[in-house]
């Protein structure tokens, strides 16, 4: 059973189709790349994983359990649903496209947050497990500073170690790289690279930055149009794209 | 009439007890108008559609009448269906109703301010409801919405004196009461004035230095 499982999902917004049909399988420790253009709903379909959004039709689950079912009508607002939802999040770490780092707090109490508000560990010891952190993204020197006071480069590593903090199986990236000016992007970069070498942690990559997928990803999807329409390994994704518009995506994002 | 110095050493121990007065009610319904606020922004942020529409509707009526008139509903009507409340009660719960309508509002605009990502980060975070306010999202929207607040807490000093209508015998009451006595209002009035100004820019330098402090944290 994979680690993220999509079946026959639809998902609107409004009379707009942001996912049809769609069934995608990521087994563990996979690290898989999702190419599309603006509007393909690459996004949407992260943050249906990070329960953020919810389904039309189909059904997700992560790990063996079910985190949206369509049919059986779940109701994310219901009390009894919360709690469910938490659980399935535990599962699951996000960074995003504009950081969203916490602007009142430093980096390290950004990324000590979650272990004390939400695990409930003394402050001491969230303190020096994010000293800890930030080490590993190569921060430590940095541990004091405001993210006004951080470049984009700065703030999103803080982000990776603060959603590191809560130990995901899955880690989701949604444009992580592409908010930064093109030369913080390989700071950012060589980050998720160590990252992707976590046998079993398993990663989502959105992005349109070719050079993001090949480094990261050992499976590239290009979606269009709610759908996967073309998918492979990643030397054989760019080396023979089969499908006419991925070829089309290729060649205008590699011009731009 | 010329102006009596010595009118004005006799009118102004009553006038600073009075002005305590007018402290205590702003005070009290200012507290009242944070927690009434607090009440009407949650019912329009109800889950329930009705509950939605009737928190609209009572803020829309509190703002949309006079002060006075709520007062006189509260002070001369209620007791006909047998609430009988102080004159100071009355004042606090009247100012405190009435300025809650546009605390609402201002608890409904810092909360728009704080960007939706922020949400994003607390939910895959897996933040509790309680802990996100809490830890994220009140701390970053008081900045904006202590400006308004400070300023609330000014206009209700003022609008203390409205309650004079109803008999609560803070600054204004007590000013026109003593001018009543000899029909000689100059003096107690022109210092009435004087003491809402002095007390009110007073209130504006603090709150001027609170922002400050806040802007530099």
């Amino acid at each position: 059973m994979g680690m993220v499982e999509f079946r026959t999902v639809s998902k609107y917004f409004g009379n707009m189709v942001v996912l049809r049909d769609f069934d995608f399988t990521v087994e563990e420790g996979e690290k898989v790349a999702i190419l599309g253009r603006s509007g393909s709903g690459k996004s949407t379909l992260l943050r249906i994983v990070m329960a953020l959004e919810t389904i039309d039709r189909g059904r997700v689950s992560l790990d063996g359990e079910t985190l949206w079912d369509a049919d059986a009508g779940v109701d994310p607002g219901r009390g009894g649903e919360r709690g469910r939802i938490r659980h399935m999040r535990s599962k699951v770490g996000m960074v995003f496209q504009q950081f969203n780092l916490f602007p009142h707090m430093t980096a390290v109490e950004n990324v000590a947050a979650a272990p004390r508000h939400v695990l409930g560990i003394d402050a001491g010891a969230a303190l020096a497990l994010a000293q800890e952190l930030l080490a590993r993204v190569g921060l430590a020197d940095r541990a004091r500073h405001y993210p006004s006071a951080l470049s984009g480069g700065q703030q999103q590593r803080v982000a990776i170690a603060r959603a590191l903090a809560l130990e995901p199986k899955i880690m989701l990236f949604d444009e992580a790289t592409s908010a930064l000016d093109p030369e913080l992007v390989s700071e950012v970069l060589d980050v998720m690279r160590a990252l992707a070498h976590e046998r079993s942690l398993t990663m989502l990559v959105v992005t349109h930055q070719l050079g993001v997928a090949r480094a990261i990803a050992d499976r590239v999807c290009f979606m269009d149009e709610g759908r996967i329409i073309e998918e492979g390994p990643t030397e054989e994704f760019f080396g023979a794209p089969k499908n006419e518009r991925t070829r089309a995506f290729l060649s205008a994002v590699q011009v731009a | 009439m010329p102006f009596s110095w010595s009118f004005v050493w006799e009118v102004l121990p009553a006038l600073g007890r009075a002005a305590v007065i007018s402290l205590v009610v702003t005070v009290g319904g200012y507290l009242a108008a944070l927690a009434f606020g607090l009440v009407f922004f949650g019912l329009t942020r109800a889950r329930r559609e009705s509950i939605r529409r009737l928190g609209r509707w009572t803020i829309e009526l509190v703002r949309s009448t006079p002060l006075l008139i709520q007062a006189y509903f509260i002070f001369f009507i209620l007791p006909e269906y047998g609430i009988v409340l102080s004159a100071l009660t009355t004042g606090v719960l009247a100012l405190g109703l009435y300025h809650g309508a546009y605390t609402a509002e201002a608890y409904r605009a810092g909360l728009e301010s704080v960007p939706a990502g922020q949400w994003d980060a607390v939910h895959s975070l897996r933040f509790s409801r309680f802990a996100a306010y809490r830890y994220v999202i009140i701390p970053q929207l008081l900045p904006p919405i202590t400006p308004v607040l400070g300023n609330t807490f000014i206009t209700m000093l003022k609008d203390s004196s409205i309650l004079s209508a109803v008999a609560v015998p803070e600054l204004m009451f007590v000013a026109n009461d003593l001018g009543s006595e000899r029909f000689q209002y100059t003096e107690p009035i022109t210092l009435a004035a004087l003491i809402y100004l002095i007390m009110s820019l007073s209130f504006a330098l603090i709150l001027y230095w609170v922002e400050r402090r806040m802007r530099r944290a």
